[in-house]
């Protein structure tokens, strides 16, 4: 800690331990908190350099057209994460329409290059074009708040989600005309141009990479725009904003302007990757811009840590991830069994307790499958999967029937949630004799009801890590935690 | 004038229900000052609860009961079911974020909403589920009732009409003729006071949970008994009777009871008069030209700020 400064005049009570915080921080011990240290004061663009060359090297890596698609809608999240951080965590604003504004960039774009309107202006023109319209309406959407303080803010642009919805999805006549060509979308859109040259969508049949680098440039530009915006006058005052609106009005901050500021900064950024998408695509959908998807920004958010940007790009790339594994069932096994280990060994280090917990599972699951099986071969006779050694293995622990009884799917899976709200309860030995027979559920849940249906079960876990997170650590992963001033 | 009775009756009914969804809002709202992102999802959950208790009691066309008892056993089953649910939700979302900023117990209620919604959908697939109303003894719930002018008035609205009634009177006893209810009110017009004279504010929360969820499980049930029920419609429900509860008078249960009517009465007449497929804009029209002209809705007073 350093020694309290002359010019900095004195400092007394919270208001200096709070001016200070950051010094006062954990520090770990050893060789770990060393590194911790010397990690933490790496520069932000260091960190940005890094990032971004790994990512340009990607493609040499991996040759599939599906891999670098992959990483193009990676980028595209990590740019909607960017700017749902703008309004959510530096506004601290519940913005629940920002789909819609990644929608309006996306519609703009396409009605600005398609044969739609047979218009056919060059990117350069379109894609700031699109941002501009999207950082319009969102001032529009975010003139209510002007009147309406919080959660009120909420609904209006939820309301304003809805009413994107409706316009899109019916706009193929609209007035009588047609407009968005309602749920068949617009097709023929152009691929993104540059300096009067088309940028193909794929070369050989395979995702053309030019657009990954785009995708990857836009980011990289938005990402140190915005840190700028952040250092600036407008950063500051956003974040006063956030910690207390009325303190902020009282300093006599524009309290409307910049809550106006946001809306459109977020809603520009939204844009910008809607234009991006419906250019790859040379089509857009009103389905793709649907209430998942904003559920899915906001958990990559949260689970970042609001207000942090590397944070949220941080989140952005493991639920975009995490999506994608979930899709592929051998996947989806792998990464539950390795998650379910690596989180008892972060929750008991290496302890007479773990050894417990696992030993008692592993030996509550072979006696629960050997007395299933003895009572009905039908039971265990479930095929459980392809997913190679791992499947083979957990259909000898987890019990797998050939068929599911109907009543079995609701018992396991409302029995599975309660026995995990009752846990967060218990304390001691009483927790670790109820861990065992949840964490066998839990296989049992996995492997029978969860595996076959993948689209819900990515959603299930989506609205369970936000509602998690936001109650065990609100801050994120990479998240300052709030200083609580009294 | 046919289409004029008609068109009244789809908005009574219709608004009855949003009523009921809409009382749950404010009753949250009242005590918490937050908004239940997730009670759409919990009317929901309250109509697959009403159709497993109608599976278990022997289904709609061969049930075990007289079709009297099998109405009042699964509504219920679901308000006593949804009543638990919200107790959970109270308990392991909303309360460890008590003390925390405006926005994260929002968030937390739209990840409980997601969950919710997509548990269903886990569980019971895609499909939309049928009660087959029609089915019961008879038809005699659609066959039996009474005409106005060229319009029959079949029981099962009637029945839907008044049991809401039976359900909000009840309720406006309770807030109004009991020690509970004023607890609940003193909490709602300040929290740390009412807990400084004795009140057990939490005791207070949970009830306004029970009460307002198992309103929402009775919704859920009327509401399956007229049209299929479906894991996604938690959603735009909850938007109506949120709508409902901010014309209303976010806060006040005859404001809840006079908004959710006057939804259900616009929603009627667009569909009738003008088009389906606009009717839910319309809706969110009336909701922001409320918010703008008049936030505190038709009932409620005018917020005044103490710093």
């Amino acid at each position: 800690m350093t020694e309290p400064n002359e010019q900095q005049g004195p400092r007394i009570g919270k208001d200096e331990w709070v001016a200070r915080h950051g010094d006062n921080r954990d520090r770990r011990a050893g060789v770990a908190g060393t590194i911790e240290e010397r990690l933490r004061n790496v520069p932000w663009w260091a960190w940005l350099a890094l990032f971004t060359g790994i990512v340009c090297l990607l493609p040499i890596g991996f040759e599939s057209g599906y891999v670098r698609r992959i990483a193009f809608d990676t980028v595209i999240f990590m740019l909607l994460a960017l700017g749902l951080n703008v309004v959510v965590g530096w506004g601290g604003l519940l913005d629940l329409g920002y789909v819609a504004f990644f929608g309006v960039g996306a519609y703009t774009y396409a009605f600005l290059s398609s044969d739609k309107f047979d218009v056919h202006l060059p990117s350069i023109l379109t894609i700031p074009l699109a941002c501009v319209v999207g950082g319009v309406i969102g001032l529009l959407v975010g003139l209510p708040s002007r009147r309406l303080v919080g959660d009120y803010l909420a609904i209006v642009t939820l309301f304003f989600f809805q009413i994107f919805l409706t316009v899109t999805n019916n706009g193929e006549n609209l007035f009588g005309t047609d407009v968005t060509g309602g749920p068949n979308g617009i097709i023929n859109v152009d691929p993104l141009s540059l300096f009067g040259r088309e940028l193909p969508v794929s070369a050989d049949g395979i995702f053309n990479v030019a657009y990954l680098y785009v995708a990857l440039g836009a980011f990289v530009v938005v990402y140190v725009a915005l840190r700028l915006v952040d250092r600036s006058r407008t950063g500051r005052a956003w974040r006063s904003l956030r910690e207390d609106a009325l303190a902020a009005e009282l300093m006599g901050m524009p309290v409307s302007w910049l809550k106006l500021m946001a809306f459109a900064f977020g809603a520009a950024v939204a844009a910008l990757a809607g234009t991006l998408v419906t250019a790859l695509n040379g089509s857009v959908f009103p389905q793709s811009f649907e209430f998942p998807l904003l559920i899915t920004i906001f958990t990559m958010v949260i689970l970042g840590g609001a207000g942090s940007q590397a944070g949220v790009v941080v989140g952005a790339i493991l639920i975009s991830v995490l999506l994608e594994v979930l899709r592929e069932p051998g996947d989806a096994r792998f990464l539950f069994y390795t998650l379910g280990l690596l989180g008892l060994f972060a929750a008991f280090r290496l302890s007479v307790r773990l050894a417990v917990v696992l030993g008692g599972t592993l030996v509550f699951g072979l006696i629960a499958h050997a007395v299933a099986g003895s009572v009905d071969d039908a039971w265990t006779a479930g095929a459980g999967g392809d997913g190679g050694r791992l499947a083979d293995w957990a259909v000898h622990w987890v019990i797998v029937p050939a068929d599911l009884a109907a009543w079995v799917t609701p018992v396991s899976y409302i029995g599975l949630v309660s026995l995990t709200l009752v846990l967060t309860l218990l304390r001691g030995w009483t927790r670790l004799a109820l861990l065992v027979p949840t964490l066998y559920l839990a296989a049992f849940v996995w492997e029978n009801v969860m595996l076959p249906k993948p689209e819900p079960t990515r959603f299930v876990i989506l609205g369970a890590l936000l509602v998690a997170v936001m109650v065990a650590r609100p801050a994120g992963l990479l998240g300052e935690k709030r200083v609580e001033i009294v | 004038m046919d289409t004029f009775v008609q068109l009244t009756l789809n908005g009574l009914t219709l608004g009855s229900v949003y009523a009921l969804i809409a009382l749950g809002y404010s009753l949250v709202y009242g005590i918490l000052k937050l908004l239940n992102f997730a009670h759409g999802d919990v009317f929901m959950v309250g109509s697959f609860i009403g159709f497993g208790a109608l599976q278990l009691l022997g289904g709609s066309t061969d049930p075990i009961v007289p079709v009297w008892l099998l109405l009042i056993l699964v509504t219920l089953a679901a308000m006593a079911g949804c009543a638990v649910l919200g107790v959970a939700i109270e308990r392991f979302a909303y309360r460890p974020l008590r003390d925390a900023p405006r926005i994260a117990p929002l968030i937390s209620a739209l990840g409980v909403s997601f969950f919710l919604a997509y548990s269903v959908q886990l569980m019971f697939g895609s499909e939309q589920r049928d009660y087959d109303a029609f089915s019961l003894d008879g038809g005699a719930l659609f066959l039996t009732g009474f005409n106005i002018g060229n319009v029959r008035v079949p029981l099962l609205r009637i029945i839907i009409i008044l049991s809401a009634f039976v359900l909000m009177v009840l309720l406006w006893l309770l807030v109004t003729k009991t020690r509970m209810g004023k607890a609940m009110r003193a909490t709602s017009h300040d929290r740390e006071a009412a807990a400084m004279m004795g009140i057990d504010i939490d005791r207070v929360i949970v009830f306004a949970f029970v009460l307002g969820s198992a309103l929402a499980g009775a919704a859920g049930v009327m509401f399956a008994l007229r049209a299929p029920t479906a894991a996604t419609i938690g959603f735009i429900a909850g938007l109506k009777g949120f709508t409902a509860a901010v014309i209303g008078g976010i806060g006040s249960i005859p404001g809840a009871m006079a908004g959710g009517l006057i939804l259900g009465f616009a929603e009627a007449f667009t569909q009738g008069y003008i088009s389906t497929r606009w009717s839910d804009l319309l809706v969110f029209v009336i909701l922001i030209s409320f918010m703008l002209l008049r936030p505190q809705g038709l009932f409620g007073k005018a917020d005044i700020k103490k710093v």
